[in-house]
């Protein structure tokens, strides 16, 4: 019972791992390469809520100063977590990019058909 | 004023000078901001060290916000060391650029190179001198979207290839990194490295500091290229633009593994000294397999400059085999070999490019008899290629002496052995281009070439000779890393 409780208690965390670990699975066992790039937003996405879930601490309020409110949450995951979005935004945007240049290159973007192209030359 | 705001303009600089570079549109014009900010940068690196050497440790407030509140740039010897390496590297490129980037980059294309080129050396100085966690992951994203374009911008289309392949495993490894900080913000409630190290005594055996470590190892070591975490490098290096090629070979790597003394001696020091994870075993190891393993690999190349970025590998293992050794002699060694191994990598990388300027191509059937045709050149690689094996009189010999100094200290005697048996497999893999360059008849494609112009050759010979001197006079590399060394082990007693 009290593994059972354990377990529940740390839903957020359990969330995470599977996220994670499913994002990582895709990255390595897709061969298409936006479907690679879908996986590592999963994976980075988990990354996002590993810093955000301990942040929050229930019935907490915003880090504003008030004689009625003595618990607050930590802000600053939320501002780090910020900057990791746009960090992500840019990393997705090149990494289209680059796809788009490799399917104009190749002809194709399945890594399985561009290696025995090349293996071919 | 300017003596104290140096940490800043380490790092706006570069930035500024992107932004300008990307505005200006004339790939000409561009090169002249990209030359002044380059050339900037080692005096106010230099300034740095001397400040470091004189007083001690700089701290320096971003922004007037004090530490550990805002974001501290933080230089003590180890960084002030990695600065100077980093710029003067980058202000060495910048005149043998112009004529290597008019060669293999469309003209409309000319001023991004320099602007994301400038991002990157951006990024890989933020990394360098931040002290805080959190803005590291920044820089660190910086500099790798920068490399990514820049080898996405090769003349060959598997250049697209490489990038986008070191594009997935550089995010994963920063997503690892950024995994093993959150883990220990979340025990520490800091992001300040100095305040994290202090905060961390007492729970260094928790489940959750010892998971943040396997994940910045892990991460970081993604960065660097440690053997088998490497797949990436050699593709990269192969297909990116020369000038490219020379700049990330010779500091991208260096700035990451940087980052793992950081961790693993400043920040994490009392894990590292607590032994609860074999982490020096597992990177011994690793480092011998990469000291052999990717040695081997580079000798049935038959592209040269594929062949030179396993070789990479292989010379990294070295870097992090200090590390492994953790003493005084042996860590010396690895940080020695790190200023050592950039200025032999980017002189063979740049004779190289060199080749690749006049006959357009590095395939090893076509360099054949060049040595007739770029006598100048191939005798500067020539003389690069036996620093790389260790030759007594050449940098190389240096740090492999110091290594193997610090593996006899521990009593590691097969160690020895051992670095110096490793040593012969890059005999091999440096004669047989030498052989081929100087032995062989002249190929069809060397017919015509001759020594390619002053601008990429006094650059080429400036970092050839420093190999050279810095063979012989060692008070200047081996004196700083042996006072950098020192500040580290002092972290896991």
């Amino acid at each position: 019972m009290d593994l059972l409780q354990a377990i529940v208690a740390h839903y957020n965390h359990w969330i995470i791992i599977f996220l994670m670990v499913s994002g990582l699975y895709i990255v390595v066992a897709r061969g298409n390469m936006i479907k690679k790039l879908v996986g590592l937003g999963l994976f980075q996405t988990s990354v996002y809520l590993l810093y955000l879930s301990p942040g929050k601490i229930l019935g907490g309020t915003p880090p504003i100063i008030s004689e009625q409110h003595t618990v607050y949450s930590n802000p600053l995951p939320h501002v780090l977590i910020l900057t990791a979005i746009v960090v992500g935004v840019a990393t997705l945007a090149l990494g289209l990019a680059l796809v788009v240049r490799i399917n104009e290159a190749f002809g194709t973007i399945e890594e399985d058909e561009i290696f025995a192209g090349e293996e071919d030359e | 004023m300017i003596a104290a705001n140096l940490p800043a303009l380490q790092v706006v600089l570069p930035l500024f000078g992107a932004v300008l570079c990307a505005f200006l549109q004339r790939g000409i014009l561009a090169w002249g901001v990209a030359l002044i900010v380059s050339l900037a940068m080692p005096f106010i690196a230099a300034g740095l060290l001397i400040q470091v050497l004189d007083s001690g440790t700089i701290s320096y407030a971003l922004g007037g916000w004090k530490p550990p509140i805002g974001i501290e740039y933080r230089v003590d010897v180890v960084n002030a060391f990695i600065l100077l390496l980093v710029s003067l590297i980058g202000a060495i490129i910048m005149p043998y650029a112009k004529a290597s980037v008019e060669k293999e980059i469309p003209a409309d294309r000319q001023a991004w190179f320099y602007a994301i080129y400038l991002l990157c050396l951006c990024g890989l100085l933020g990394m360098a001198i931040t002290g805080d966690a959190f803005n590291i992951f920044v820089f660190m994203e910086v500099s790798s979207l920068a490399a990514y374009a820049l080898i996405a911008m090769g003349r060959d289309r598997r250049a697209l290839l490489a990038a986008y392949q070191y594009l997935i495993m550089g995010t994963i490894g920063a997503t690892f990194y950024v995994i093993g900080v959150g883990l220990l913000y979340s025990m520490t409630g800091t992001l300040n490295l100095a305040d994290m190290a202090s905060r961390l005594g007492g729970i260094e055996n928790s489940r959750a500091v010892l998971a943040a470590m396997a994940f910045l190892t892990v991460g970081i070591s993604l960065k660097l290229a440690l053997f088998p975490l490497h797949v990436w490098l050699p593709n990269a290096y192969a297909y990116a633009p020369s000038v490219a090629t020379v700049f990330l070979a010779a500091t991208a790597t260096k700035v990451a593994v940087y980052l793992l003394l950081r961790y693993f001696f400043t920040v994490l020091g009392t894990v590292f000294a607590h032994k609860s994870l074999p982490i020096a075993e597992i990177v011994l190891i690793l480092s011998l397999a990469a000291m052999f393993g990717a040695s081997i690999v580079a000798i049935f190349q038959d592209d040269v400059k594929r062949m030179l970025a396993y070789s990479s590998v292989g010379q990294i293992g070295y870097i992090t085999l200090g590390i492994a050794i953790t003493n005084l002699a042996g860590l010396t060694g690895g940080i020695v070999h790190l200023f050592n191994h950039a200025l032999i990598k980017g002189s063979l990388f740049m004779a190289i490019g060199a080749v690749f300027y006049q006959i357009g191509s590095v395939k090893l059937d076509d360099v054949a008899g060049l040595g007739k045709r770029m006598p100048i050149t191939m005798g500067a690689f020539a003389i690069a290629g036996l620093s790389i094996i260790g030759a007594p009189g050449t940098v190389g010999f240096i740090s492999k002496w110091y290594l193997v100094l610090g593996a006899f200290e521990k009593g590691w005697w097969w160690l020895a052995f051992l670095i110096v048996a490793s040593s012969l497999i890059s005999v091999v893999y440096i004669g047989r281009i030498i052989e081929v360059v100087w032995f062989r008849p002249v190929s069809a494609a060397a017919k015509r070439a001759k020594e390619p112009p002053l601008s990429m050759l006094v650059p080429t010979l400036l970092l050839v000779a420093a190999t050279i001197y810095f063979g012989f006079d060692t008070t200047a590399t081996a004196g700083i890393a042996g006072l950098a060394a020192e500040l580290l082990l002092a972290g896991i007693r």
